[in-house]
């Protein structure tokens, strides 16, 4: 905390900002998370924060250090790009998962009428139905 | 004047995430099933590695960066993980 008093306040209104907004964005996805019906409107909320969100978070913390230090600083570059590369692979991964899951127990609930014993809950409500027989 | 700006803003931030990851635990806690934990604990994660972005901020030091990006890495190993498992039943085929 050396430098802060000579810290410019410009920068410093930049820096509230840009981590407010990040924060701000990231809480809407959190919303949208508890909000929304199905797991697949679901699996679309938390994406506001893994774009925007971090990105503006990230972008005040490069600029605050770019200001203290007096150098541009960029490592939080590489949090971003990790973040922004990874993202889509995981939930496209957990959507082709959620969507088997869903294939196998309707395909399960048809084959046996009687052994009906676990009710989906709400999360299945949107779920398609059995398309393939070549689920087990 | 500046270190107060920063201060507040950077308060505000984390009362903002903090309430983003309430509303991840909340759905982490609730979920009908286990796809929706899953991604509740994704969700968790990138909040957590924001906030420590900004204790990284409001303390001027770079050591909470790292402390981020390893949290980054394991939130991509860990979701990965579980969405394998929720896939096939195991985790290496």
């Amino acid at each position: 905390m050396s430098g802060l008093a000579t810290f410019p306040e410009w920068a410093a209104v930049l820096v509230a900002l840009l981590v407010i907004a990040g924060a701000a964005i990231t809480l809407i996805g959190a919303i949208g998370l508890v909000r929304f019906g199905s797991f697949f409107e679901r699996v679309h909320a938390p994406t506001l924060g893994t774009s925007f969100g971090a990105a503006f978070v990230l972008l005040a913390s490069a600029v605050y250090f770019s200001v203290l230090q007096a150098r541009p600083v960029l490592h939080e570059v590489l949090i971003f790009v990790f973040i922004t590369v990874t993202t889509p692979v995981t939930l496209m991964l957990l959507a082709r998962a959620t969507l088997y899951r869903d294939r196998v127990e309707a395909a399960a609930r048809q084959r046996p009428p009687a052994a009906t014993g676990d009710s989906p809950g709400p999360g299945l409500a949107g779920a398609p139905p059995a398309e393939n027989d070549s689920a087990p | 004047m500046s270190a107060t700006i920063i201060f507040w803003g950077v308060a505000i931030a984390q009362v903002m995430l903090a309430l983003a990851m309430a509303a991840a635990t909340w759905r982490l806690l609730r979920g009908p099933r286990a796809q929706d934990r899953v991604l509740a604990l994704d969700s968790l994660y990138l909040s957590a590695m924001l906030v420590l972005v900004t204790f990284g901020i409001r303390t001027g030091s770079t050591v909470y960066f790292e402390a981020a990006l390893v949290i980054g890495v394991v939130s991509f190993v860990g979701t990965l993980a579980l969405a394998k498992f929720l896939m096939r039943g195991e985790v290496i085929e």
